[in-house]
């Protein structure tokens, strides 16, 4: 009788929290966003009217401003390609370096692998204004190209959507590589040496055998990756310019400069349901899934 | 040998990659002019300005004091979690339970932000608390969304966990909690340390989150550093971001000695 005391004290009290903390406040979103807005403090109606008898007073009405105009629809598209292209170069950099990670011997491999991880520790920001310095009219890169002879005069590399992507490349890099790295460690490299001995070469062992072998990988990452840039907000407010909009930037702008609180809920909550609800209902069904198999 | 080229050229320009800017932002730290990007000679004075800065250390303390205690509380909570997960079997609404503990790992920080903010305006107008946002609004938060990431680097613990010496245990006549506290935990011990760690920097570091629930007397060191690096750059960051990092480094390195543990 005692064990059950101890147990439900120990899946309750975690629970209560995220039921409260997180859960509600999602909930939350959801009641702002079919809120109809108004002048005023807090900018929306209330859901529930009780003054001539009980009424429900909702809206769909933000959620059609957000999918009608070009403005919303257009950043959240660029947000999409951003990542879709961030993503991309993460895993052009990021695969040859697991997988060479992850053939080196033990000593080497438990080395490297920190070394790629410890950049991930030190400050977000700062290595985001990393780039900032770097990229800058008189910055360092510039200072090579122009003594290379490459350019003739110093280069406009800041604020613009490249040195968005170089950014996000960069901060988010180490995520790509940990898990792709984790599924390459499994790899019996023995199996390099079989293809190889059956006669394909080096292109053909790759697409019919590495390749094949990393997609859990090379799917976890990729998730890893691509989630969180579309969301990001501090990369292109530091490193870009006006020439794109992202979908952090006009959420951020829509509550705190608009202070259209019913449209920025509404604009979160279809991102959570566009971007992360599919992904969360993947994980659950998977776990259960992997655990019924294991039984 | 050929391929072995390749692969040290391939390591080396990753890392290259990665330590540059690093090393592009110390270097620059120790420059003495006020233009960060003109070279005038090696000095420590930004240094010296960065620690004469007020509201610099207020905001480090400010950042300090908030990470250690939303790390402790993230790692109570989280380690009820990964315990959970892996040992109880009677779960209600389990499913809501894992959608709960490993959403906030894949939510938008931007996202996660707005709703807490919104939870706190909608929670004063319902109960008159909390009357303005600071320090306690951003450790409600950052708790909130460490706890995930301290329950996964448990659950894996645990999962890996030989049952047998908790059965063992149990034979020899300890209790269900006497098990709890004498055996599990203090094997676990080295994997709570690391996501406490890991906890710690993820509230030292987050600007977002922070942003949106920040108040009053509450500018942790992120958006201090931003306020002054949006626009521009700044020597006395520049000293700041060594330092930081520095440390920073440090701890992932203990998280790596404690994490590295338990795969033995």
């Amino acid at each position: 009788m005692k064990n059950k005391l101890f147990e439900k004290y120990f899946v309750f009290s975690p629970y209560f929290w995220l039921v409260l903390f997180f859960f509600i406040p999602l909930a939350i979103i959801f009641k702002i966003s079919i809120s109809v807005s108004e002048w005023g403090m807090p900018p929306y109606q209330d859901i529930f009217l009780f003054d001539n008898g009980f009424k429900i007073n909702t809206t769909f009405e933000n959620y059609v401003y957000i999918f009608s105009d070009y403005y919303y629809i257009g950043s959240f598209v660029n947000s999409l390609i951003l990542a879709l292209i961030s993503t991309f170069f993460c895993l052009l950099i990021g695969f040859p370096l697991a997988f060479y990670i992850a053939t080196s011997n033990i000593r080497l491999r438990n080395i490297l692998l920190v070394l790629v991880v410890i950049p991930f520790w030190s400050s977000f920001l700062l290595r985001v204004y990393a780039w900032k310095i770097i990229l800058q009219n008189n910055g360092i890169l510039n200072v090579i190209l122009l003594n290379l002879g490459i350019t003739s005069e110093p280069l406009q590399l800041l604020y613009n959507q490249y040195a968005v992507i170089m950014g996000i490349v960069y901060t988010y890099l180490p995520l790509m590589i940990l898990p792709l790295y984790g599924y390459l460690n499994k790899f019996d490299l023995n199996l390099i040496e079989a293809s190889k001995d059956l006669g394909l070469n080096r292109i053909k062992t790759f697409f019919k055998v590495i390749l094949p072998l990393s997609i859990p990988g090379i799917v976890a990452g990729s998730l890893l990756v691509f989630i969180p840039v579309v969301g990001e907000f501090i990369i292109p407010e530091m490193l870009g310019g006006s020439d794109r909009l992202y979908y952090g930037k006009i959420l951020w702008e829509e509550f705190f400069v608009n202070r259209n609180w019913p449209g920025a809920s509404a604009l979160a909550f279809s991102g959570i349901i566009i971007l992360v609800l599919p992904i969360v209902i993947f994980q659950i069904l998977y776990s259960r899934w992997s655990q019924k198999n294991e039984i | 040998m050929k391929s072995s080229l390749i692969k040290s050229t391939v390591i080396f320009l990753g890392l290259f990659f990665l330590y540059f800017p690093i090393l592009v932002l110390i270097f620059y730290s120790f420059n003495e002019n006020k233009r960060v990007m003109v070279w005038k000679g090696f000095s420590l004075r930004w240094y010296n300005e960065l620690f004469n800065n007020e509201q610099i250390i207020e905001a480090f303390i400010i950042s300090i004091k908030i990470a250690a205690l939303s790390a402790t509380f993230a790692t109570i909570l989280g380690v009820m979690i990964g315990y959970s997960l892996v040992r109880i079997r009677t779960i209600p609404f389990k499913s809501f339970y894992i959608f709960l503990s490993s959403t906030p790992l894949v939510l938008p920080e931007l996202i996660l932000g707005l709703s807490m903010l919104l939870f706190f305006i909608s929670l004063n107008n319902v109960i008159g608390f909390p009357s303005s946002r600071g320090q306690l609004t951003i450790f409600i938060s950052h708790v909130t969304f460490c706890i995930a990431f301290v329950a996964i680097i448990i659950q894996a613990r645990l999962t890996d966990f030989n049952k047998n010496i908790e059965e063992a245990a149990m034979d020899l006549g300890y209790n269900y909690t006497k098990v709890l506290y004498k055996i599990t935990l203090p094997i676990i011990l080295p994997s709570i340390i690391a996501g406490w760690l890991l906890a710690f920097t993820i509230s030292l570091d987050d600007l977002v989150v922070a942003s949106f629930t920040t108040g009053p007397g509450a500018n942790t060191l992120p958006i201090v550093v931003f306020s002054k690096v949006r626009l521009g750059l700044s020597p006395e960051v520049n000293a700041l971001s060594a330092i930081l990092m520095f440390a920073l480094i440090i701890i992932g390195l203990f998280y790596f000695y404690f994490n590295k543990k338990f795969k033995h």
